[in-house]
């Protein structure tokens, strides 16, 4: 069971900051913005969430790969990282359900991997001096030439990426068990679970692209709407939250998660900007402001709201105020937007879906099913009135 | 939620003497809580009756009780002390039994004491198995099914038998309510069952045992689980074993994080690992679970929940940089996770889960030599005394840092030695799960078995055995390259390969394997455990070693002492040299020092990151202790590097680490090796005209015995260079030195064996002493209570000195005080002494921390280990009487009416060890030492401190009942007083024949039973061992007949010894020590035994000594 002879590959950051390894991925050159993940299980879930587009993921858990692939645990049709470096790629797959080894996956992806990478130190160089671009390459060998094509690439601050990932044409997750609800989910780079969770809550979810309509979204009826987590800025979402506005203006509840929250957070009135480094991991501490109560969560954030802490902003749709904080660096983590005492809507920085991460979140969903009831029976109410 | 206003005292209850299954891990958790919650204000009240532990330091608690862990005692501290509330979740098993001892018998209730950290319902729901077997079914987990083992609870060896019926064979056994799995076991036949069976009901104390299908072989998890009482729960670690189910996690090599789940099954695990501390309603604090999954379905079963600290949180704090039984104190107290501060961060709370950048491996440390008989198959009773953990970057450098920190030369991988047998016949020795399993496995790889037949042959995960598969490659690849490649030297570095297993390889020693390396820049980077994966800042210096690019060591300005500290746990090497360790530590910091501090050992408190300035987690090794060396060489200015504090282990890299310059401060390499060298210490002993027993070197058995003739028998026989009295003898005659001479292989030319005079009826003295190159500080004389030729660490002793008189203590001090000045003491030296008659012979000199320094330092109030780093740094005996460190007048033996008698017992662990037939090892004392750890008494008389003694090692003596007595001739005449006095207190005297002849013509009543190789009396008169067993005997006292040739000691002796303990009834085996019983049981008798605590006796002692 020999390995056969390693190939050599190289890692440039856009400061010049030069890694080695090897290949285990793809042939060929990605490039992207380097950012680390901390979590230590759910790789194939990070591989093919598409708020990673663009991303040159750097997995921070040195051994990576030990369970293979499995199919199963896909967040999306495929994997969407730009490139994948990890410190020791697995060379067998060890586990009951694993279909394949991860390096043949990104092999047929077409993605390039490289192992055998100081992931410590590239960690440490980005958490010190910022998220920054990225190349890596399985052909070139001179660190200054990449370089140079790195510095070509554009940066993320700025990008719009919603059109690369979000689905063509509308796709239909029915409820499961009796239906509850209709919602809209407007695809921003959606992840399999989210419809998943939302269906298991009796919820008929209906996954539209980023580019639908008001039009598009009251066609179904919706009880509640909700938008995604998904790559790039989100000052550059100007589309997605005028279609936000709409949904507000036609009093429909609303749920944001990710991108969604930052959406959300635009929409009313709050500005957005690029953390220095991000949050993504699933070990991290988000504290509901309301209850105190402590949740592990998982992230995958590289921008943030900017919106004040303990002080309520009033709106032309109700007064909001911000719900949930984290712990480490006390940077927004949920908003929620009440009219009348009553929640209109809320939205959550990470992942309640998690996939990977834990599921101390889950109960969001439940609070979503609770505000779209509370929004029926006020309006059945309303209308007896 | 802050803390709690309506409690002000808190009683911590320890852990008592270290025995297998409750180690110096709960000193670590303890010392924590301790720590904690005094500042945070509250009153702490102690008790613990180890010694040897930090957390019994008198400045941990405001009240230090060493006394004896029984409801009784704890009782007694309660109702002096008044506490608000108990906590006892971080003091091991025995703390938690205690603590439902006091609540079941209304004590706490009557004194209106509050269980803090779990109450009494948890802990009944976390450790009846029944009832947890229950709430793991009622569990409500989203998407996932948790369940237990079938199983069924048995009482009666009938139930038993019927259980079985059901469940099939192979099946496992567990008794309820006992540690580290005593009794428990798996039985595969019939047989094996109703032996197995018996032992079971017996340990359970309420005589119940599980019954349960087997899981052997399914992959084995553990999750360290935490929570507040708002709720908030986290999960602190994951670990996942390597041995598959069916060895104790104690005994497994175990790996965190866990490897091979994906983040699916893995957060199952969580959901139900957070479900079921909801459902035990453990309020606050630490809990383990353990896992079983089936590889080929992953089907889940929980098998099990510690509602307290245990091992493994101790081994998870030091894998992660989360300090466990730190922040359960404070969420015991009512802060809330997210209200606490993580250490090392700084900046974040302490409300979210360690993510690790590394790989940690531990692997259990076994001391089946010294148990020879014993059965080495592991199972789910663990057998393992300690253990080593290493961390790397991944599992193959963190296995092979590993594997060479438990100091044994056999437990690295060999890669080269000859093969002697088959793949197949080296896969059948590893399907056996056994201490040197592992190396069966890399056997097998070595003569062509895949990771499928590893795999098939063992049960471990493919994955870990392909890591092994890549560590031989990587050393066959650099073996047969044609120099020393530097790739493939990286890449054997990368795969944990020590210098010297590539000196094997490449036919050429360590050190030039390490020129080589130097010289192509191989060398290690240190990192950080900082528990985020460098997504923060870390503000605690916990390094490790990887060969990786970038080093992380911070430059300096305080010059830095390192101190190496003593490794995995071991019989003869213990948490006492872990003390003297952290003492020194503390005091250099006081003394503006950077303190380093080097071990491998995750159960200790000097492998806190906040124990010393900076911690290296790494082999103690010459080559890993060379790099650490280098890398705070190349960071600042180094004062020195301390090795007499952490016993062998660092003693004997010292003249090596000198050979390459380091700075070795305190008594010199040379100086040490001068103590260690007969002939050398002989003429130090000569130039102080001090006597010691005549001996001889031999390099052959005609040579032993002519040297015997020469010195006369009795005579002790042993290898040179031992620790713990390893392979140690007294023989008696020329045919048992043959024997011995040829059991023992490892006598060649380069290591000659001894052959002393063995000082028959002589009294041996123990002196701790501090010595800085003018003055002698004379620490403590201990009197042992059994006689010269029992291991000092296994034998009882005294201080103050039961039967000396001050001259022979002067002359004690004269000779010791020549002896350190001979060798070149800078520091401590231990020496042992033994009185015969007249005369005062030296029996051995060890410039270094010996065992007793806590001891002696608890029973005299003064911190040996502190004044001797300070001496090694140079200041002086008088300078340290000024600063009020040491006595300003007189020393540890100055007579004070005020100052208790302490009495230290050792603890064996003879009820862990059976030989394959099943049987009981042997539970002689000797020269070679077997005990786990120790207990103090202490009390202002003798006969009353030596009972605590009992009653803290072992459960205390009889008051009342039958004595059984048979001894050799040779000591029939001194036991006929004590038990002439022991008929007086009421005791019913039973004997074998020739002892009740001898007994009778005193005026003694003697009941006589049949010896076991006569069997049954014609007339119905039971055997010895017979009426053992049916409960008609209290206490044993039994002396050894001599050793046979082959030996083994005679037969009768053993089996009367074996029933002793099948029967939990106390056992002595010497003269002396009955005679000490007997005061001890007089004592008991004669009214009420009071406790208390080291402050009020220090208070006392200081105030007679200012007179």
């Amino acid at each position: 069971m020999n390995s056969p002879q390693p190939v050599p590959a190289l890692l440039v950051l856009e400061d010049g900051r030069t890694f080695r390894g090897e290949s285990f991925g793809a042939p060929g050159e990605a490039f992207g913005e380097a950012v680390f993940a901390t979590g230590m299980t759910g790789y194939e879930e990070t591989l093919t969430d598409p708020s990673y587009r663009r991303q040159v993921v750097i997995a921070t858990a040195p051994q990576i790969g030990n369970t293979g692939w499995n199919d199963e645990d896909d967040e999306s049709r495929r994997i969407w990282v730009a490139g994948f470096v990890v410190r020791e790629a697995s060379r067998i797959s060890s586990n009951w359900r694993a279909k394949r080894d991860l390096g043949d996956e990104l092999k047929a992806q077409g993605v390039v991997g490289v192992t055998g990478v100081d992931t410590r130190a590239l960690t440490r160089h980005l958490r010190e001096r910022g998220a920054m671009r990225v190349g890596l390459s399985t052909v070139e060998t001179d660190p200054d030439k990449l370089r140079e094509r790195v510095l070509q690439q554009p940066a993320m601050a700025g990008a719009n990426l919603v059109d690369e990932v979000t689905v063509a044409e509308p796709v239909v997750v029915p409820a499961q068990g009796e239906k509850r609800f209709t919602v809209a989910a407007i695809d921003l780079g959606i992840k399999e679970m989210t419809p998943e969770l939302l269906s298991r809550r009796g919820i008929e979810v209906h996954v539209l692209p980023a580019g639908s309509t008001i039009d598009d979204i009251t066609a179904l009826g919706p009880d509640g709407v909700f938008f995604s987590n998904g790559p790039g800025d989100p000052a550059t979402a100007d589309d997605a939250v005028a279609l936000l506005t709409d949904v507000l203006d036609a009093d429909l509840p609303y749920f944001g998660i990710c991108f969604g929250n930052q959406i959300f957070g635009r929409t009313l009135g709050f500005g957005t900007f690029k953390l220095k480094y991000g949050h993504r991991g699933i070990n991290q501490p988000v504290m509901d402001l309301a209850t105190r109560r402590v949740e592990i969560t998982a992230h995958n954030h590289g921008f943030a709201v900017d919106a004040p802490l303990g002080e309520t902003t009033t709106t032309r749709w109700g007064d909001v105020r911000v719900s949930h904080v984290c712990l480490n660096d006390d940077v927004v983590e949920g908003l929620e937007l009440t009219r009348d005492g009553a929640v209109a809507g809320f939205s959550v920085q990470y992942h309640p879906e998690a996939a990977a991460g834990p599921h101390d979140s889950a109960y969001l969903f439940d609070r979503f099913c609770a505000v779209m009831t509370a929004h029926q029976d006020g309006h059945s109410a309303g209308k007896d009135a | 939620m802050p803390r709690r206003t309506d409690i002000s005292s808190i009683l911590v209850i320890g852990s008592g003497p270290i025995v297998i299954g409750q180690a110096c891990e709960f000193d670590y958790s303890g010392t924590q809580a301790c720590r904690v919650l005094r500042e945070e204000g509250f009153r702490v009240v102690l008790v613990n009756s180890n010694p040897a532990t930090i957390m019994t330091d008198p400045e941990f608690a405001d009240a230090t009780y060493i006394e004896p862990i029984t409801p009784e005692f704890v009782e007694r501290v309660i109702a002096k002390e008044r506490p608000d509330a108990i906590l006892a979740t971080l003091g091991g098993q025995t703390a938690l039994n205690a603590a439902v001892a006091l609540h079941d018998n209304g004590v706490l209730e009557r004194y209106g004491v509050e269980m803090i950290g779990a109450n009494f319902e948890a802990i009944h729901k976390g450790e009846d198995r029944e009832r947890f077997k229950e709430i793991v079914a009622g569990l409500d987990v989203p998407g996932a099914r948790p369940e237990s083992a079938r199983s069924v609870i048995c009482h009666t060896l009938d139930e038993i038998m019927d259980a079985v019926g059901d469940l099939g064979y192979p099946i496992v056994l567990r008794p309820s309510f006992t540690m580290g799995g005593v009794g428990s076991g798996i039985a595969y036949d019939e047989a094996e069952l109703r032996e197995m069976a018996q032992i079971g009901l017996a340990a359970s104390p309420v005589t119940e045992v599980l019954v349960e299908e087997s899981i052997i072989g399914w992959k084995e998890y553990e999750l360290e689980v935490m929570r507040d009482r708002a709720d908030n729960v986290v999960i602190v670690c994951s670990i996942e074993n390597v041995d598959p189910m069916g060895v104790h996690t104690g005994d497994s090599i175990t790996v965190a994080p866990a490897m091979t789940l994906t983040d699916r099954e893995y957060q199952q695990m969580r959901d139900v690992g957070i479900a079921i501390i909801r459902e035990v309603g453990v309020d606050t604090g630490g809990c383990n679970i353990q896992f079983a999954i089936e590889p080929e379905t992953g089907r889940m079963i929980v098998i099990e929940m510690n509602p307290r600290v245990s091992r493994s949180s101790a081994l998870a704090s030091k894998a992660t940089g989360f300090p466990i039984a730190k922040i359960a104190a404070k969420v015991a107290v009512g802060y809330t996770l997210d209200e606490i501060p993580n250490d090392i961060t700084r900046e974040t709370p302490a409300s979210f889960e360690p993510t690790l950048d590394y790989v940690v491996v531990k692997v259990p440390r076994f001391t089946f030599e010294k148990f020879p008989t014993a059965d080495d198959t592991l199972t789910t009773h663990m057998k393992s005394v300690g253990e080593a953990m290493a961390i790397g970057r991944t599992f193959p450098e963190a296995l092979g840092k590993a594997l060479r920190s438990l100091e044994d030369p056999r437990a690295p991988f060999d890669f080269t030695s000859e093969l002697r047998h088959s793949r197949e016949e080296y896969l059948r020795q590893a399907s056996r799960p056994h201490d040197r399993r592992l190396n069966k496995v890399m056997d097998a790889i070595r003569a062509g078995a895949s990771v499928a037949d590893v795999h098939e042959a063992t049960g471990i995960d493919p994955w870990f055995c392909d890591q092994l598969v890549q560590i031989f490659q990587a050393a066959r690849a650099l073996q047969e390259s044609y120099n020393m490649d530097p790739v493939l030297l990286r890449r054997a570095k990368r795969m944990g390969l020590s210098d010297a297993q590539i000196g094997t390889l490449r036919n050429t020693s360590d050190e030039v394997v390490r020129g080589v390396r130097w010289a192509l820049g191989v060398n290690p980077v240190f990192k950080t455990v900082d528990t985020c994966a460098a997504e923060f800042a870390a503000a605690t210096p916990y390094h490790y070693s990887t060969y990786d690019e970038e080093d992380e060591v911070a430059r300096r300005e305080k010059p830095a002492v390192l101190i190496l500290g003593s490794g995995p746990n071991r019989i003869g090497q213990g948490i006492e040299f872990d003390y003297s360790c952290v003492h020194a530590a503390m005091t250099l910091r006081e003394a503006g020092y950077e303190t380093v501090m080097v071990n491998c050992n995750p159960e200790t408190v000097s492998t806190d990151y906040d124990t010393s300035d900076r911690l290296y987690f790494e082999p103690l090794t010459l080559e890993d202790v060379l790099e650490v060396y280098h890398a705070e060489f190349d960071h600042g200015p180094i004062a020195g590097v301390i090795v007499q504090l952490g016993g062998q282990t660092p003693l004997k890299l010292a003249a090596a680490l000198k050979a390459n310059g380091v700075p070795i401060v305190g008594t010199s390499p040379e100086a040490i090796d001068l103590a260690e060298e007969r002939g050398a210490f002989g003429d130090v002993l000569a130039a102080a005209e001090l006597p010691a027993p005549k001996y001889g070197m031999a390099q052959s058995a005609e040579q032993a015995i002519e040297i015997a003739n020469g010195i006369g028998y009795p005579v002790l026989v042993r290898p040179s260079y031992v620790l713990g009295g390893r392979g140690m003898e007294i023989v008696y005659d020329d045919e048992a030195l043959t024997g011995y001479i040829n059991r023992a292989t490892f006598i060649t030319p380069q290591q000659p064996v001894l052959v002393d005079r063995f000082l028959d009826d002589a009294i041996e003295i123990d002196v701790d002493a501090l010595f800085d190159g003018t003055e002698l500080y004379l620490g403590g004389v201990m009197e042992h209570i059994e006689e010269a030729g029992i291991h000092s660490g296994d034998s009882a002793c005294s201080l103050p000195p039961i039967t000396l008189g001050k001259e022979v203590i002067d002359r004690i001090r004269v000779s010791t005080e020549a002896i350190a000045r001979g060798i070149g003491v800078l520091g401590l030296i231990n020496i042992q002494y033994a009185l015969q008659g007249d005369v005062l012979y030296v029996l051995e000199a060890n410039p270094r921390a010996s065992r007793t320094v806590p001891f002696v330092s608890k029973a005299t109030d003064t911190q040996l280990a502190k004044a001797a780093a300070r001496i090694m740094l140079g200041q002086s005996i008088a300078a340290l009487r000024g600063d009020g460190m040491l006595r300003r007048h007189g020393d540890g033996t100055t007579s004070l009416d005020s100052a208790p008698v302490a009495v230290k017992e050792a603890v064996m662990p003879w009820n862990r060890f059976r030989t394959p037939e099943g049987v009981s090892v042997d539970s002689l004392l000797g020269p070679e030492m077997k005990s786990t750890g120790e207990v103090m008494g202490l009390d202002s008389l003798f006969g009353t401190a030596f009972a605590k003694s009992q009653t803290g090692s072992y459960g205390g003596l009889p008051t009342t009942g039958t004595a059984f007595v048979s001894v050799a001739n040779r000591d029939k005449r001194h036991a006929i007083f004590p038990v002439k006095r022991l008929a007086d207190l009421g005791f019913r005297i039973a004997a074998t024949a020739g002892t009740a002849q001898v007994l009778r013509r005193h005026g003694i009543d003697v009941t006589v039973y049949r010896k076991e190789h006569q069997g049954p009396g014609a007339d119905g008169t039971k055997t010895v061992v017979q009426g053992i067993l049916d409960g008609e005997i209290d206490i044993v006292f039994n002396t050894p007949q001599g050793s046979s040739a082959e030996g083994s000691p005679r037969r009768d002796g053993w089996s009367i010894r074996s029933a002793a303990i099948y029967m939990d009834i106390p056992c002595i085996t010497t003269v002396q020590g009955l005679s000490a019983a007997v005061q001890g049981i007089e004592a008991a008798k004669n009214g009420e035994v009071t406790v208390r605590s080291l402050q009020e006796w220090a208070a006392d002692v200081r105030a007679e000594l200012a007179e």
